[in-house]
């Protein structure tokens, strides 16, 4: 279209300044409407898709501050009439939900410290010593990531229950100590750095560790910060091994607690929820918080390989 | 100096490694090998090995129609919900390719099922579903039992795995997306290509890589789903939803039967190898970088 006006305008002859600004005024308007269409369409479309995959959140939300008595008509509740918070102050007094909240925190805390320690430390042998077996060794460490833990988690019952450890925080924390994932990213950002790093801080009579917490550490912190929200996230949710090894209610974490609320009648269905929103509200507020941190740290790193 | 390095194996290397290491054969390397070991034993109620019965465990399980179920069930399982969580998660990534106001929202909220538990997860959808109660019957105006009809109940759980599968989904593809060079599709524009046409012969061979990636981590992922189906199912109605994950925890844990569990643990490794293994051949040959 805008050829067929140039050849208007060039067989006219006779255009002045002002004619051809305006021209240029009204392209630039009709980019400007088009492009902003394109956003505002975009706009739309996520608004819909993002509602709908938050559903099942807004709805707990909603459901979480019901009265019980609302839930049960055969009209569309969406929210709540009458919003209470009586649900939240019965999830806290008939479960010992506090006790399993810290319990969580122990066992999840404990992990991503742990994990980002032994990690630490591997990862800093396979990539900047040498030694007999490094390769093998390190192709071991990459092939646990095969086995399913499905395929460990009978005999780990078995192993724990032998040595009496069921029923406490250690036989929670220290089967997840290390992970196969962890060495591999830590490994990805060490390699980056030049050996000469290494060989200097040797010559200024810089020992290993040191030379790991003041050096290495420092300069990985988005790969920390990535790992240890991952780590933390997934420690929180775990359900079936916490499942397997507790027995007592000052054991139970979180998501094994919460669960039990799942048995009791129909009548408490909205504290039952409101007890799943308090439960989810650490990891994703630790999710919110780190977002940045883990994609930066860990999905630039996935793509590249 | 170097040649007296030489001579005497230098043992620190080696301790940095002692951790990791400890933790992965204690918890890793001998239960995967007492794993296999104990799948060729009747075991007692405490789970010790009595009596040897060779391959018996396999193939007692390999003939039973309940197994042959489960690994039915968990076919179609996995194939639900790694379709529906790598679509799900590629939907929201292409939505957020391109600056938008709220874009940081809305790339949260895509994300946000990754850090919720299945468990919690699980708990919510049961009241969704709820015949009386719940918001799918009301909305559709339906009066189903999605979870006690053999023939809704598995997928709805599959649906649900797929959702909490897409936000690192997600993750990935956004990922994938930002490394796609943003003016090859400036010159597709320009020759006149269509959104379509840009998406299936730009976006998606772009992807690739990643993709493949993600579509193996999925796959591994959606054999290892449990916690949904013992809180929303129970491996019910009528054996439905009885993945084999469930159905080893439900012969160990309920009838004591470890040694067929064990059986059952070493196919689902066998399984989830192959799978890989054929994975990283494929790879090998088709994906374009």
């Amino acid at each position: 279209m805008s050829q067929s006006n140039d050849m208007a305008l060039k067989s006219q002859n006779t255009i002045s300044k002002e004619e051809l600004l305006a021209l240029k005024k009204e392209m630039n308007a009709k980019a400007f409407t088009k492009r902003r269409i394109r956003t505002g369409s975009r706009l739309v479309f996520n608004i819909i898709v993002a509602f709908i995959m938050l559903l099942p959140l807004l709805y707990a939300i909603s459901i979480a501050f019901m009265p019980s008595g609302e839930l049960f008509t055969t009209e569309l509740n969406l929210v709540p009439k009458n919003p209470t918070v009586q649900n939240f102050i019965d999830a806290f007094t008939n479960v010992p939900l506090i006790r399993f909240i810290l319990n969580s925190f122990i066992m999840a805390g404990s992990i991503t410290i742990g994990q980002i320690i032994t990690c630490a430390l591997a990862a800093f042998a396979f990539s900047f010593l040498e030694f007999k077996g490094k390769g093998i060794l390190f192709m071991v460490v990459m092939a646990t990531m095969m086995v399913p833990g499905e395929a460990t988690i009978i005999s780990n019952y078995l192993t724990v229950g032998n040595l009496g450890m069921l029923d406490t925080y250690p036989v929670l924390i220290v089967p997840y100590l290390t992970s196969a994932m962890g060495i591999f990213l830590f490994r990805q950002f060490y390699m980056s750095f030049p050996m000469s790093l290494y060989e200097s801080a040797k010559l200024d009579g810089c020992s290993n560790l040191k030379f790991i917490v003041r050096i290495l550490i420092p300069l990985t912190k988005s790969a920390i910060g990535a790992m240890a929200v991952y780590t933390f996230i997934n420690a929180w949710n775990m359900y079936m091994w916490p499942l397997l090894v507790t027995g007592s209610n000052d054991m139970r974490t979180v998501q094994i607690g919460i669960s039990m609320l799942n048995s009791v009648d129909s009548q408490s269905i909205t504290m039952m929820i409101a007890g799943v929103v308090i439960v989810i509200i650490p990891s994703i507020s630790i999710f919110i918080v780190g977002q940045k941190q883990l994609i930066r740290g860990m999905f630039s790193g996935a793509v590249k390989g | 100096m170097n040649t007296e390095k030489k001579k005497k194996l230098n043992w620190t290397p080696y301790c940095y490694l002692i951790p990791c290491m400890l933790v992965f054969a204690v918890f890793l390397f001998y239960p995967f090998f007492k794993t296999i070991y104990l799948s060729l034993f009747l075991t007692d109620k405490m789970g010790q090995a009595k009596i040897f019965v060779g391959l018996e465990n396999y193939i007692d399980l390999l003939t039973s129609e309940s197994f042959r179920n489960s690994l039915k069930v968990t076919l179609i399982f996995v194939v639900i919900v790694v379709v529906g969580g790598m679509l799900l998660g590629l939907i929201a990534a292409v939505l957020c390719n391109k600056a938008f106001p709220g874009i940081r929202f809305f790339s949260t909220a895509y994300a946000l099922p990754m850090a919720i538990a299945s468990s919690s997860a699980a708990m919510i959808f049961q009241i969704m579903l709820h015949p009386t109660v719940g918001i799918v019957n009301k909305l559709l105006g339906l009066d189903i039992n999605w979870l006690n009809d053999p023939d809704t109940a598995l997928y709805c759980v599959a649906i649900l795995t797929a959702w909490l599968n897409s936000g690192i989904n997600f993750l990935y593809f956004s990922a994938g997306l930002g490394n796609i060079d943003e003016t090859i599709y400036e010159r597709a524009s320009v020759d006149g290509a269509s959104g379509v046409q840009q998406f299936f012969s730009l976006t998606l061979p772009g992807l690739s890589p990643i993709m493949f990636y993600t579509l193996v981590v999925n796959i591994i992922q959606a054999f290892q789903s449990f916690g949904q189906i013992k809180i929303l199912t129970e491996g019910g109605p009528d054996e439905a939803t009885n993945v084999i994950v469930y159905s080893i925890y439900r012969d160990a844990f309920f009838n004591y039967r470890f040694g067929s569990a064990a059986a059952q643990s070493v196919i689902l490794f066998i399984i989830v190898m192959i799978i890989t293994l054929i994975m990283f051949r494929i790879e090998k040959k088709g994906v374009s970088y």
